[in-house]
């Protein structure tokens, strides 16, 4: 390909450090000089090899920014070289994700998350306080060293409000503060402690995961057996809890035998979908193109949602045994953890575990001298929550934007590198050991006859104890805001989002509702990433809706018409209708905004247009949101 | 590859035939045909925006989607391939509501006063009404979007519909790019990439609705890798890309399709032989396109057959010659 580079932009010597440390050092003069051409000058000299690295585009975009803060022209001109793509192109790849910034940035900034759960627990405080003291959002402080952003949710709601904190430099470090107030981050962002190293208290995040501090409830948890009692960063410590079983015991059955068993558990897909898992794998392993890949999708990004986090913060080995069992069993060799940019702590864990496991030879060439290959990489998302798509995970992966595909074709037969490839949720992925130890038919003994085992609750908001919790499907909504410790401070329920942004608000009405995908199904709800967050009566539900509707616009990858237009349309309507300032009558802009779920619901290309305007109109329908406006 | 190309192919591979059912017709296509061959088989014609015969479908516009049985969305007609029994239904209330809106959709965000008939013809079709949105905002506010952070929006709480309204791109003799016309299908992208010419000077950049066509950093066309091939011109569905002496006698408003006519002749530049398509009003070339079914060229030119013309018409002034054009 022959590229043409941007002029007079030369990389810093920390930006090709940056990148080299990526890619290596330069190994042809391509690389290694910078190019003073004159201005129609078009090289071509790159070749194959760096062509096929591609997929190392987000990591090295990331490298330039871990390295400096934001994206220049001279850092994306040599990406550019090193790796043969057009500087247009890597241009439109790098603006696709909200954590690059393509103009000069403070080093330091503030993701302070603005997402329904952290503005019902003092988001709202931490902002007034941040704008009187610094300015408004993308403000610098007077010495220029740190600014704040509003975010999308961080995926920190059980600890309300969240603050994602990044350093660039030298002594790059992602920091999160959760539960944060105003000082905490106005100390980081302008005193003397944004030179200390991050409180490794903070960094090592607390786990709100209730039952795991009461002993006799923590006896029936299956995903959350070792939160909080085995250490995460040792992979003897996992291997004494029994750690390592379930993948001797899937060379055992070979891989046949372990799709045989996850078929008989009829376990179901927990991202949202619900596809079951079984089938996935047969038709990956049966798919006649080869390689197979396997990818863990950990890009969770739907608002409420924080489980997978959680999981792979405190029990990050079983994640990558339960990513080999699921590669041996559909046949491949290299496995992708997709983990999305806001998580470090999972980062750094799952990281560390992969090499852990790697020198244990649990991973690598000849896997437990069984005569299986197979390693894993982690690719970290860039804040874009379409990249939780699957399709739009591939495009992600291999260096592309975000942008889903059609399907047909499926990813079991077309899927990363256009080769058929399982992609599974992190939960989906954690319940393959306690299949193959339990045996399927036992492991679904457990939840309703549709709905098998058990399932992670993401609860946060209004509730007086937040934080994830393990119950087997079928328990009813009731019981797990009950377990929860119902509404904060007694107050009294005014209605819940039940499965997310993507998801729909329910009332008290259906507080007996029979949490499976069958009965929220039945209500004309849906399980989702399972977030359950109440409302209590002081919350201005029209202020919730709004943000739903913001977030979707802000995330729609802007590929097709009806979600990149539908989702603008539908906020306007909406504001319009917050403000009493509707365009014709209230009825006119709710006919309104039905149709605008209708098209994107038809005609979006992926499942965020299909379902960006679910809760809006559940809101509308069962909360009854402007039907107070409608007499004015 | 050219869609062309590929059904070429496809045919040299195959004579299996797939039988389907549109409105209740039956048809029988070559496997591997779209929805929209299926169609045109039995006479029905689909609306399409971002779909080019010489170009990968990206189905991006979704205004020629259909209903399918069994499918829980509609399917984009342009890009689904047929499979065997299946039932389409390309006038159903389903498929009428999504075509409305999304034509509705397009023209309260984008100007399409340049686009062909044909897309008024659509609106017309359907009944589009952008206006229910609200007034268009075509404040200048919108001049940024070249360099908008993914993930944030400043939301209008004005009353007025957002729009891609934005001065247009003039930094170059050549053509000119007024994305306030833009409706984001890909195919100038396509063209300049692996579809036809593989310089990649612009590509999709930004998210959502501030997704936009850039070159890198927005930089000007002179400084990019533009080649000035002008193939994005010729894919371009909406005049958001059209030859600056296009845009001048806009401007001075002398532009007049009535008044112009078109010749074929033959590129004098090189040996390929590609066909030229002069366009003429007044005696004079005012643009230069190929035809998109010409099996050399697939519509396509290079800097010198698409722009190299203005001798032509400096002749004829030096000479006082005015036929050394012909106008057939």
């Amino acid at each position: 390909m022959d590229l043409r580079l941007i002029q007079n932009a030369t990389p810093s010597a920390e930006e090709r450090d940056a990148v080299d440390s990526l890619l290596g050092a330069p190994q042809t003069d391509w690389r290694g000089t910078p190019h003073e051409a004159p201005a129609d000058a078009y090289f071509g000299a790159a070749g194959h090899e760096s062509r096929g690295h591609r997929h190392l585009l987000l990591p090295a975009l990331h490298a330039v920014r871990d390295a400096t803060g934001f994206i220049s022209p001279g850092g994306l001109n040599y990406i550019c070289q090193s790796l043969d793509v057009p500087p247009a192109d890597a241009y439109g790849v790098a603006t696709f994700y909200a954590l690059f910034q393509m103009a000069p940035v403070p080093p330091m900034i503030a993701h302070v998350c603005d997402d329904i759960a952290c503005r019902m627990s003092g988001a709202r405080e931490v902002f007034a306080e941040l704008e009187s003291r610094i300015g408004p959002a993308g403000k610098a402080t007077p010495d220029g060293r740190a600014t704040w952003h509003r975010s999308p949710c961080l995926g920190l709601c059980e600890c309300a409000p969240a603050v994602l904190l990044q350093r660039a430099g030298t002594n790059q470090t992602d920091e999160v503060i959760a539960p944060a107030d105003a000082s905490a981050v106005l100390t980081r962002l302008t005193g003397d402690a944004r030179k200390v190293e991050p409180n490794p208290q903070e960094l090592n995040g607390s786990l709100h995961a209730p039952q795991t501090l009461d002993p006799e409830c923590a006896k029936g948890l299956r995903l959350l057996k070792r939160a909080g009692r085995v250490d995460p960063e040792s992979i003897d410590a996992y291997r004494a809890s029994g750690g390592y079983e379930a993948l001797r015991r899937a060379f055992d059955l070979g891989p046949d035998g372990v799709i045989r068993e996850v078929l008989d558990s009829r376990l179901q897909g927990r991202g949202g979908a619900a596809f079951p898992t079984g089938r996935k794998l047969q038709d990956v392993a049966r798919a006649p193109a080869r390689p197979h890949y396997l990818i863990c999708n950990a890009d969770e990004s739907e608002p409420g949602t924080f489980k997978d986090r959680i999981l792979m913060e405190n029990d990050p080995f079983a994640l990558v045994e339960a990513m080999t069992i699921a590669g041996y069993a559909a046949g491949c060799e290299q496995g992708y953890i997709y983990l999305r940019g806001e998580y470090p702590l999972a980062l750094a864990r799952v990281r560390h575990a992969i090499d852990a496991a790697r020198r244990r030879n649990f991973l690598g060439a000849d896997i437990m001298g069984e005569g299986y290959h197979f390693d894993i990489d982690v690719r970290r998302g860039a804040g874009a929550y379409i990249c939780g798509e699957e399709t739009a995970l591939f495009n992600s992966i291999e260096g592309f934007r975000g942008e889903p595909r059609n399907k047909p074709p499926f990813p079991t037969m077309v899927g990363l590198f256009g080769k058929p490839t399982m992609v599974n949720n992190v939960e989906t992925l954690m319940n393959l050991p306690e299949i193959l130890i339990q045996g399927g038919p036992a492991f679904a003994s457990v939840g309703t006859e549709q709905s098998t085992g058990t399932k992670l609750f993401c609860v946060s908001g209004c509730v007086e104890r937040p934080g994830v919790y393990e119950l087997p499907f079928g328990v009813t909504l009731r019981e797990v805001l009950d377990l929860a410790g119902g509404v904060r401070d007694g107050r009294p329920l005014q209605a819940l989002l039940l499965g997310g942004a993507a998801g729909s608000f329910v009332t008290t009405e259906d507080l007996d509702v029979e949490l499976t995908f069958e009965g929220t199904r039945a209500i004309g709800a849906a399980l989702g990433s399972a977030v359950i967050m109440p409302f209590d009566d002081t919350i201005d539900m029209a202020d919730i809706v709004l943000r739903i509707a913001a977030f979707f616009r802000d995330e729609s990858c802007g590929q097709c018409v009806p979600c990149r237009v539908g989702t603008v349309r539908q906020e306007e309507a909406l504001r319009r209708l917050s403000a009493g300032v509707p365009l014709g009558s209230v009825d006119q802009e709710l006919a309104l905004i039905s149709e605008l779920e209708l098209v994107m619901r038809d005609a979006s290309i992926c499942g965020l247009g299909h379902t960006a305007s679910i809760a809006v109109q559940s809101a509308i329908s069962k909360l009854h949101l402007f039907d107070s406006k409608r007499a004015q | 590859m050219t869609v062309a190309a590929t059904t070429h192919r496809l045919h040299l591979k195959t004579n299996r035939t797939v039988d389907l059912t549109v409105d209740g017709q039956h048809v029988r296509v070559p496997e591997g045909s779209t929805i929209m061959k299926a169609c045109q088989e039995v006479g029905i014609g689909t609306p399409t925006l971002c779909y080019e015969q010489t170009l990968t479908p990206v189905n991006a516009c979704r205004v020629c989607v259909v209903e399918m049985e069994g499918s829980r969305a509609l399917v984009p007609a342009c890009a689904r391939k047929v499979e065997p029994d299946m039932v389409i239904w390309t006038d159903s209330e389903r498929v009428r509501h999504s075509r409305k809106l999304v034509l509705e959709l397009l023209a309260s965000s984008v100007d399409l006063s340049y686009a062909p008939d044909e897309v008024q013809g659509y609106l017309d079709h359907y009944d589009a009404r952008p206006e229910r949105f609200g007034p268009p905002d075509t404040s200048d506010g919108a001049v940024h979007r070249d360099h908008t952070q993914a993930g944030h929006h400043i939301p209008t709480t004005n009353g007025y519909a957002a729009t891609v309204a934005q001065p247009p791109k003039i930094d170059n003799e050549l053509y000119i790019r007024d994305y306030s016309r833009c409706i984001l299908c890909y195919k100038c992208v396509e063209a300049c990439g692996v579809d036809a010419q593989n310089t990649f000077a612009i590509a999709v950049a930004g998210r959502g609705f501030d997704a936009h066509i850039s070159t890198e950093f927005a930089a000007p066309l002179p400084d990019s890798a533009c080649v000035y091939c002008g193939n994005c011109i010729a894919v371009c569905p909406t005049g958001a890309l059209i030859f600056k002496s296009e845009y001048d006698m806009r401007q001075a408003e002398t532009w007049d399709e009535e008044r112009q006519t078109e010749t074929d002749t033959i590129c004098p530049y090189c040996g390929v032989g590609c066909t030229l398509r002069l366009h003429v009003q007044d005696n004079r070339i005012v643009k230069v396109t190929s035809p998109m079914d010409h099996d050399v060229t697939n519509g396509n030119l290079c800097i010198k057959g698409r722009f190299g013309w203005q001798f032509v018409q400096n002749r004829a002034r030096d000479t006082g010659v005015e036929e050394s054009v012909g106008t057939s």
